[in-house]
């Protein structure tokens, strides 16, 4: 009886678990099939956001120019023959481009006509004509083709379309004609690289932002890293655990969740205000950038110190190391892959800052390239910043593309922290 | 050991470094509003490409901010001009004097319309600055019996509700938040004309002007206060949308929203006019030439304060001003103008190109 009992109960146990068996598979395949749908849902979000930003932009890396034959007439631009630097500098080139716009078509008689003519080359075309005399004044006297930017309505109608563009009917007949002359062609946007800011889309590029970016970044990391990594050594191998520590490592985790701006506005008050530092230079810049990122450091660097095993310190210290040769010689060794993740991900995070840097002066047009951390300078999210905020259509083809350039980098800069990890990392 | 002595070197350089910057600057300073800011960047780039001084610096801060750094005093640390998209206040300017500027030369660029626009594919709206109040404000006298001096709260939905004359669309405006001096310039030139078309509340207003003349300046701000509630005061239940600083996020909004209408500056019309129209205001369509005379009721002067005493101290400020008030830049047919700037009359021009050249200092 009590066999036959027993073997009943075991048959129930086992049904009960293979019932149960089958929802917790379920229960399991359900879970597995939910974190799957949130990754898959992240890319695609992640996918629309690039290819949105990517369709948008990458035609901005594409200008269009206007060959026109141009008469480098020495009566315009040297009139007395001196060929003095200044008279070449201050001579009247765009003059050129409108004589040889008139000459093309010679048919456009009506002041305004002339003048809805003229505004199919860019501004800058008058430049170009003066880097190429200044380079080289034998060109005066001849003539010959040159291929000049051509302004950003006309731009964008080669690039996109009527429905993208300004150009009226009269101009759009004359581009037709320039077209069928196989006057007009789209080559490679060096502009964008080169230049710095400007009001005529055309004419803009990133080379200011992105020095300006280079100058912060460079302050950042050679303040926050030494500081941030000494902090964390400090901290995790030598300092007593009292109060004292206790309090510092809770206010280290709480700046770390302050909200940039409040370091923008710390920036103001102390560096600018206080200690009478130049409003808009990347110094200042990254200097209120440290005291952001310094947080990030301390803490993914103590994180880093503590995951090496204390078996490491104790070997060391009993083969009769001292507590820094300890440090030094085993422990931080082990512990900078960690620490130079931290870095990186602390400099790509502010990198793409604006808030901080709008109260330090940093949100401003500046045409000049900087050539040092003491000159005005701006960084490349806030040109974005600026572009997307501009009322000409084609900055926003520039926007996206300033910003595909800014992801390039966080991109790179992410990667190298994922290889270094992988490269360096020991386990145990 | 080795990173505390580099912190400490690079500590004391950059006091150095900025104690030097302290004494001389050769590079402009603008600062303030960021309606002026399009016109006054183009003018500084090119005259830093013609001249041999630096490209000025420009920060967009807004009026009021640029005004506040401005009036901080005399000295290379602070700017050399502001822009501003509305006149100096007399309180700024007694701020600035207290501060050691004395001497501001004031000089007026020209004017900005405010446009309310909608879509091309939408039909033209043709609006009074009524309508634009009864649309927008946040309470509105009682539509039974509008003289009665009660005010409901606003219980319009569709610009039909408003005027039988206008499309049978909800009311959707677009339009810049508080912080905005387009906002400040659209609730005082559009709502405030617009709510003065009551006699009551137009009652209010002369009453405040005897009050302050007679001298009862308590009672004055009182029923300043009411009036200003009553007539700046926008709904919030959403018919106004705050779409943020960026005009150009409403001209795409516009695009994919025909019935929504859109509040912002001209020359944001202007280099969309082949996606939006702007309506017509009391009859008045937002065109260059109607702006410019004045007929079109919404626009507003635009500004810069230049400092007196920096001229001369910190090189190009000079010739700046002239780049800005030259016929090329600023005349009918300058630059500025490609830009959306509406110029001045000639007699305007010629007036405070004079003032920019002999630097003569404002008075209040």
């Amino acid at each position: 009886m009590s066999k036959l009992k027993a073997a009943v109960k075991r048959r129930d146990i086992r049904e009960a678990v293979e019932k149960s068996l089958e929802a917790r598979k379920r229960r399991n395949r359900r879970f597995r099939l939910m974190g799957l749908g949130a990754v898959i849902t992240g890319m695609l979000l992640l996918a629309v956001m690039f290819a949105s930003i990517g369709s948008n932009g990458y035609s901005a890396f594409l200008r269009t120019e206007i060959l026109l034959d141009i008469d480098f007439d020495p009566a315009v631009i040297d009139p007395d023959g001196s060929r003095g630097a200044d008279v070449l500098m201050q001579a009247d080139y765009t003059g050129l481009v409108k004589s040889s716009l008139r000459n093309y078509f010679p048919d456009v008689k009506k002041r305004k006509q002339k003048r809805a003519l003229y505004r199919l080359v860019s501004s800058g075309a008058g430049d170009q004509l003066r880097d190429m005399v200044m380079e080289d004044p034998s060109l005066i006297g001849s003539s010959r083709e040159v291929w000049l930017i051509a302004d950003d309505d006309l731009d964008q109608y080669y690039k996109h379309g009527k429905g993208q563009s300004r150009l009226k009917e009269q101009q759009i007949y004359w581009v037709a004609m320039l077209e069928a002359d196989g006057r007009l062609r789209k080559v490679f946007n060096t502009t964008f690289f080169i230049a710095g800011d400007s009001r005529e889309p055309e004419l803009a590029g990133i080379r200011g932002a992105l020095m300006g970016s280079f100058f912060v970044i460079l302050i950042t990391l050679g303040l926050s890293l030494p500081l941030g990594v000494a902090a964390a050594i400090y901290l995790e191998e030598f300092a007593p655990r009292n109060h004292w520590t206790d309090l510092i490592e809770v206010n280290i985790n709480n700046l770390a969740a302050v909200p940039s701006i409040v370091f923008g506005l710390l920036g103001l008050a102390v560096f600018i205000n206080f200690m009478g530092l130049p409003r808009s230079a990347p110094l200042v810049g990254g200097l209120v950038l440290t005291l952001m990122t310094l947080p990030t450091i301390i803490i993914a660097s103590r994180a880093a110190l503590k995951s090496v095993p204390p078996s490491i310190r104790e070997a060391a210290l009993g083969m009769g190391a001292s507590r820094m040769q300890t440090v030094f010689q085993h422990v931080l060794p082990l512990a900078m892959p960690g620490m130079l993740t931290g870095t990186i991900i602390g400099m790509a995070q502010a990198l793409g800052e604006t808030a901080p840097l709008l109260m330090i002066g940093m949100v401003a047009f500046i045409a000049d390239i900087p050539t040092g951390p003491l000159d005005s300078a701006t960084v490349l999210p806030v040109q974005i910043y600026l572009w997307a905020d501009s009322p000409e259509r084609a900055f926003m083809e520039r926007t996206s593309a300033a910003i595909l350039v800014l992801l390039a980098f966080l991109v790179t800069m992410n990667l190298l922290a994922i290889w270094l990890r992988r490269r360096f990392e020991r386990r145990w | 050991m080795k990173q505390p002595s580099i912190i400490a070197c690079v500590g004391v350089l950059a006091m150095i470094t900025g104690t030097a910057m302290a004494v001389s600057r050769d590079t402009v300073y603008i600062v303030g509003s960021s309606t002026v800011y399009p016109f006054a960047t183009v003018v500084a780039e090119r005259f830093g490409k013609s001249t041999k001084f630096n490209t000025p610096k420009i920060e967009s801060t807004g009026s009021g901010g640029g005004m506040k750094l401005f009036c901080e005093g005399v000295g290379v640390r602070h700017p050399d001009i502001t822009n501003a998209s509305r006149r100096i206040k007399k309180s700024e300017f007694e701020k600035c004097r207290r501060n050691g500027v004395r001497d501001i030369v004031e000089v007026k660029i020209g004017y900005d319309g405010i446009v309310v626009a909608n879509s091309i594919e939408a039909p033209r709206f043709n609006l009074s600055r009524r309508d634009i109040f009864l649309a927008l404000a946040k309470q509105v006298p009682d539509p039974r019996a509008p003289e009665s001096g009660k005010l409901v709260a606003n219980p319009y939905q569709t610009w039909k509700n408003v005027n039988p004359a206008l499309p049978d669309y909800r009311i959707e405006v677009l339009g810049p938040p508080p912080t905005s001096g387009t906002r400040d310039a659209f609730a005082e030139l559009a709502m405030e004309a617009g709510c003065m078309t009551f006699d009551w509340i137009r009652q209010i207003k002369d009453e405040t002007k005897k009050l302050n003349k007679s001298g009862d300046k308590q009672q004055a701000k009182a029923l300043k206060k009411r009036y200003k509630a009553i007539c700046h005061g926008v709904r919030e239940d959403g018919r106004y949308i705050e779409a943020g600083e960026n005009d150009n996020l409403i001209v795409q909004k516009l695009g994919v929203n025909p019935k929504a209408l859109g509040v912002f500056g001209y020359s944001f019309l202007e280099q969309n006019e082949d996606r939006i129209q702007g309506s017509l205001i009391d009859g008045v369509a937002p065109e260059f030439e109607l702006i410019a005379s004045g007929k079109y009721p919404v626009s507003r002067p635009l500004f810069f304060y230049v400092k007196k005493a920096h001229v001369g101290k910190v090189p190009g400020i000079r010739e700046y001003l002239a780049e800005f008030t030259s016929e090329k830049a600023w005349g009918e047919e300058g630059y500025l103008v490609d830009k959306g700037l509406i110029p001045m009359s000639r007699e305007e021009r010629e007036k405070y190109a004079r003032d920019a050249k002999e630097l003569n200092p404002m008075h209040f």
